[in-house]
């Protein structure tokens, strides 16, 4: 096989995929004959998009931007705080039980409080996405920072650098690989954190239009709206993948190509 | 490939250099009186004992020993990155307190930064040492000149533009020294440098930094396993024992420069690592003895 034709067939692949997934389930609610208010086939959900577009589109806008304002927070917080963490030994030991302690926490728990301090609506779905989305990028940042050579920051120490010289020379330029991956899972993690708010505490977003429509069993628009989250999600993702790719390609060129030692 | 650096040096702030060697009468440049090093206080685990080593301006000078010997802690404390236990270090004269300011260190791993191209990576120290770190933007085309003269002078003109991972190890090692010279420090601390490089390579290697020491003449300290790199480099040898290590002798080498690799097949130069070589394995098995003593 030439590797023109292998690469487009990896480029087909997820589609190829998808669309399989896809005609399997419509062939076994055919088969089965499953009622729709069980499992409605795809073409049922797709109809169910058409005829809700505009009701479904504005509650997916209302979810973006509570997730993406939850994520801006989340990268802002998770940036500094891995920062922080990374950058000296003393607070890694203080903080890092904390945060494992709070990571541990079911977020889905902790929107009560927020209701109850934020009330209901957007501001509560921000902060749980920020909520969910920091978290990973703190610890990678932090672990990024924690790969910079102990060698190199000899070398630097004895030219007399600072604290922050190493920091803005090597250790941010070091960890931004280890960033721009967490932002992948990040934005996921704050879609996910948006939708939960929803469902518990809100009158808008995506979340609520799936509780309203679970309540009155129109079961394909509930789908719908799973179908539009998971569209959302994959979306963002693929950007945040090629923002990586570009941002950070030496260093996975640097693992492809590395030369062996010696000549 | 002997270039000569066109490179001004009086338009550069760069320390003097023109009293290289020094009399005999003249104080050491590094100074290190009953230096003890213990990991984890005086209590924990003693990695250097009673050293003691005088080193004058422009020498060039190797310290030989086995691994774990205490090699690289010696280096650290020299450049003020540790703290001795005990005893005192002096460097130009003034104790060591702390991290000194403008010493060339270049180590087994090159640590190139991998996202900056090499003429880049070998000016990061210019971003940090003063008095270049203010002049280097108002000055740069002159910086960048040096830059380029010193890795045409290790043979990478060409070269400027790749990433490290573009390049051998070998490569990458010469881009290290440019490194660690480009500020032209007074001191240049290299840890096993070619360790990690085949026969051949090494041994070019070798001659690539006799060439740019002759020419410059600054004081180096170059910590090695390999007596025949020792040999091949240095004015003076330090031997050290096994861990807790300490020197246990010194060895002038008066061999004419520019050595080659051919002189290292001279006699002379093949007695000198005769003579080390024995003395290290009669001091292993003298520690051995005693070792065993102890446990019978
Ligand atoms: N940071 C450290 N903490 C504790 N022990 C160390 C540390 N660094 C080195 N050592 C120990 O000190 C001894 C000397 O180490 P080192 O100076 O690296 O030797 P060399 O460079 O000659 O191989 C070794 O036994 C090593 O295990
Ligand atoms: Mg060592």
């Amino acid at each position: 096989m030439s590797p023109n034709s292998r690469r487009n067939m990896e480029r087909l692949a997820p589609w190829v995929v998808t669309i399989g997934l896809l005609l399997i389930w419509q062939a076994v609610v055919m088969v089965f004959q499953i009622e729709p208010f069980v499992m409605p086939a795809p073409t049922a959900i797709f109809e169910a998009f058409l005829q809700y577009r505009d009701s479904i589109l504005i509650h997916a806008w209302h979810t973006m931007v509570s997730t993406l304002l939850g994520f801006v927070l989340g990268i802002v917080v998770g940036l500094l705080l891995g920062i922080f963490i990374g950058s000296s030994r003393l607070v890694y030991a203080g903080l890092y039980p904390v945060l494992i302690g709070f990571n541990s926490v079911p977020k889905v728990a902790m929107v009560p409080v927020l209701v109850l301090w934020l009330g209901i609506g957007q501001p509560t779905a921000v902060a749980t996405a920020f909520l969910l989305c920091f978290f990973p990028i703190a610890v990678n940042v932090a672990t990024g920072l924690a790969t910079v050579e102990p060698e190199l920051e000899d070398v630097l120490r004895s030219l007399g650098a600072s604290r922050t010289d190493i920091l803005l020379k090597v250790g941010l330029p070091r960890a931004m690989p280890y960033f721009f991956a967490s932002l992948k899972v990040a934005i996921t993690l704050a879609f996910v954190g948006a939708v939960i708010s929803e469902t518990l505490a809100s009158n808008d977003g995506i979340g609520y239009l799936m509780i309203q429509a679970s309540s009155q069993f129109r079961v394909p628009l509930m789908f719908a709206g799973l179908a539009v989250i998971a569209a959302m999600g994959v979306v963002t993702y693929l950007f945040f993948a090629v923002i990586e790719r570009r941002m950070t390609g030496w260093a996975v060129r640097g693992q492809n190509l590395a030369p062996g030692g010696g000549g | 490939m002997l270039a000569f650096s066109p490179t001004p040096a009086s338009a550069l702030p760069s320390a003097p250099q023109g009293d290289a060697g020094g009399g005999p009468g003249a104080a050491p440049f590094v100074k290190l009186d009953g230096v003890s090093l213990s990991y984890g206080g005086p209590e924990g685990l003693k990695a250097l004992s009673n050293t003691h080593m005088a080193i004058e301006k422009g020498r060039f000078v190797a310290v030989v020993g086995p691994s774990g010997c205490g090699k690289s802690s010696l280096m650290k404390l020299v450049t003020g990155l540790l703290p001795p236990t005990e005893g005192s270090i002096s460097v130009g004269g003034a104790k060591v307190a702390g991290p000194l300011k403008i010493v060339g260190m270049a180590f087994q791993n090159p640590t190139l930064l991998p996202w900056r191209p090499l003429l880049s990576n070998v000016m990061l120290p210019l971003e940090i040492v003063q008095p270049h770190r203010t002049r280097l933007r108002a000055h740069k085309a002159e910086y960048l000149r040096k830059a380029r003269d010193l890795l045409e002078t290790v043979g990478l003109g060409e070269f400027e533009d790749k990433f490290p991972w573009m390049l051998s190890g070998g490569m990458q090692q010469r881009a290290n020294l440019c490194r660690s010279l480009i500020h032209d420090p007074d001191l240049l601390m290299l840890d096993e440098p070619f360790g990690a490089l085949d026969a051949f390579t090494r041994e070019e290697l070798w001659g690539v930094l006799q060439e740019v020491w002759m020419e410059r003449r600054f004081t180096c300290i170059l910590v090695t396993h390999d007596l025949r790199e020792a040999a091949f480099l240095a004015d003076t040898i330090y031997v050290m024992s096994a861990r807790p290590g300490t020197i246990i002798a010194k060895h002038e080498v008066d061999l004419p420069r520019p050595r080659t690799v051919d002189s290292t097949f001279e006699p002379r130069f093949v007695d000198l690592v005769h003579t080390i070589r024995s003395q290290i394995a009669q001091v292993r098995n003298e520690a051995k003895q005693a070792a065993k003593a102890k446990a019978s």
